[in-house]
């Protein structure tokens, strides 16, 4: 069972070598980032920094637009989600009304088929809302999440029946007793799917991409899939600044929570 | 109110918000979708004609569909098992105490927070002949440069790469957390009858990880319908198809060639294929429950 002090010499070797191989991409990605474009394939310790790269992907596309657009897509439907998530599920843990099964088995559909295959519909439905090329229509279809539904509902239903009976008692209606109770009992979940559906959506691309045609709607992904592309002819060194500069705000969060994260990640996954 | 029908009022008011959106966002879509795929186009003035199974017949003819349908097994059975054995095998070592296992824990999960369009951007890199990392590898050891997403019979395993590069780190952290939650007793069992290390993850750990393995083929195959971001930057479907995946080809056939028609068909394939799949896994947890 426990290996000899040399093999886990080398498992610990070869555990780094696959890291290295890992995060080699994404190294590389800063380097050519951080030097002039001429280094790009040129590995040389002594090459100049530069910032420049930076500026110029900066001023080449609408960078600071395609965030505010992704912020604010993102804000709602994780907002929306909390909301119609929590009350459905609300009403699947704590409530036996006629039709709860039925319902129930009908939201596991989403399980299996997501808004993401069904965008031929969607977007005709988005053209008839008149909603085609707007932030709303990016958001909307995924609102209403299977997977946030299910992970609240587990959790409701461990929290403790006295704790709601005892605020019933006290002549609470149902969504103090929900607000009151049920919520702040859960707010690690809360954290894990916000984190789970923030970076979900902040990485989101063929929806966007289908239901965005104009710059003061495209998310970072859209923004950065017109912007990388080789049509365009921009060099490597400032794609890779470009596309550094769009995944930094997820990787810094990702680096300062790294341990939120990961657990998030398993919390979501386990069902 | 009266407290018999009470639970019924609330019930329904507390899920109706969610319904509307349930039903407008996915159950009406499939309906549609099926629906919509035995209708012609509507031509310029004219209603939609019902042609029956017309658009499926054509489906059975087109050579495109086939391919694509190939290329995702491809896709899908040459990336899995590679991800998942990669996935064990970090969540193996990162399992145990050593030097640099944060750092180690968080090169292996990096890929999975990044968007594919953004990897893509940088794979992309790597990829292009002449001036591209790889071919500066292969020139500096003397061998010629390739056109790698050019040619049909790498174009293919290029994105397949880059697939396993994302996910391994993503699935590495539910064999991690099944480890962490395997029963004491077990391993100290292992332990006194010193079993090797091996033979122990071969006849215990293994088995024990089973329903996580499950878990994970089947995101994972869900994720080839779903993940076709990088196909968008690096080769477009092309060439000659060769990395033309379901999921893609539905895009394509939408809002590249507008065929609405032809679009709902593959929809209504692809779902097919997403809900055998969620019959399939279901059967086998079903089977599985055993080991939890």
């Amino acid at each position: 069972m426990e290996p000899s002090p040399f093999w886990r010499r080398v498992e610990t070797l070869a555990a780094w070598l696959l890291g290295l191989i890992w995060a080699a991409p994404l190294i590389y990605a800063f380097w050519a980032a951080f030097h002039p474009p001429h280094y790009a394939v040129h590995f040389d310790l002594a090459a100049p920094l530069t910032f420049s790269n930076f500026v110029e992907a900066w001023h080449t596309a609408p960078f600071a637009r395609y965030f505010l657009n992704t912020i604010l897509y993102t804000t709602m439907t994780t907002a929306l989600q909390f909301v119609l998530c929590t009350l459905a599920a609300y009403a699947f843990a704590c409530y036996d009304w006629k039709g709860r099964e039925i319902a129930f088995a009908l939201i596991l559909v989403q399980l299996m088929v997501m808004p993401d295959q069904l965008l031929v519909v969607n977007y005709q439905t988005m053209t008839a809302l008149k909603l085609v090329d707007s932030i709303p229509a990016i958001s909307l279809p995924y609102i209403a999440s299977a997977f946030g539904v299910f992970l609240l509902r587990q959790n409701f239903k461990q929290v403790p029946i006295a704790l709601a009976e005892a605020a019933r008692v006290e002549g609470a209606g149902p969504l103090t007793i929900l607000m009151k109770v049920y919520v702040p009992l859960s707010k690690s979940v809360y954290l894990a799917y916000g984190l789970v559906s923030v970076s979900w959506h902040w990485n989101n691309f063929l929806w966007p991409l289908v239901i965005t045609n104009s710059v003061t709607t495209r998310p970072i992904t859209v923004g950065l899939s017109i912007f990388g592309s080789p049509e365009n002819g921009v060099n490597f060194a400032i794609v890779s600044a470009g596309t550094l500069m769009s995944v930094a705000p997820l990787l810094v969060g990702f680096l300062l929570f790294q341990r939120q994260f990961v657990q998030s990640f398993m919390r979501a996954g386990i069902k | 109110m009266n407290p018999r029908i009470a639970r019924h009022v609330y019930g329904w008011l507390l899920f109706t918000p969610a319904a509307i959106f349930f039903i407008l966002f996915t159950h009406y879509p499939i309906v549609r979708s099926c629906f919509l795929s035995l209708f012609d186009n509507p031509r310029a003035g004219g209603p939609a004609r019902f042609v029956g199974l017309e658009n499926y017949r054509y489906l059975v003819d087109d050579p495109i569909f086939w391919q694509a349908l190939k290329n995702n097994l491809v896709y899908a059975f040459g990336t899995i098992p590679i991800t998942i054995s990669l996935a064990m095998l970090m969540a193996v070592w990162v399992n145990r105490q050593m030097a640099g296992r944060a750092f180690v824990r968080a090169a292996y999960f990096t890929p999975t927070i990044l968007p594919m369009i953004a990897i893509a951007n940088i794979w992309l890199f790597f990829y292009t002949p002449g001036i591209g990392l790889f071919d500066n590898i292969l020139q500096y050891f003397g061998y010629p440069g390739r056109n790698w997403l050019g040619n049909p019979d790498t174009a293919l395993a290029c994105l397949m790469v880059i697939a396993v590069w994302k996910d391994a780190g993503f699935f590495m952290i539910f064999y991690l957390a099944a480890l962490q939650g395997l029963p004491r007793d077990v391993i100290e069992a292992g332990r006194i009858e010193g079993a090797g290390r091996f033979y122990f993850f071969r006849r215990v750990t293994f088995p024990l990880l089973m329903p996580t393995t499950v878990f994970v083929v089947f995101n994972a195959l869900i994720n080839t319908f779903r993940i076709i971001d990088h196909i968008f930057i690096l080769t477009k479907g092309g060439p000659d198809n060769a990395t033309e995946l379901l999921l893609y080809y539905l895009f394509q056939t939408a809002f590249e060639f507008w065929d609405t028609a032809y679009a709902a068909v593959l929809t209504v394939v692809i779902m097919a294929i997403l809900m055998s799949l969620a019959l399939v896994q279901f059967k086998v947890l079903e089977r599985r429950t055993h080991y939890q």
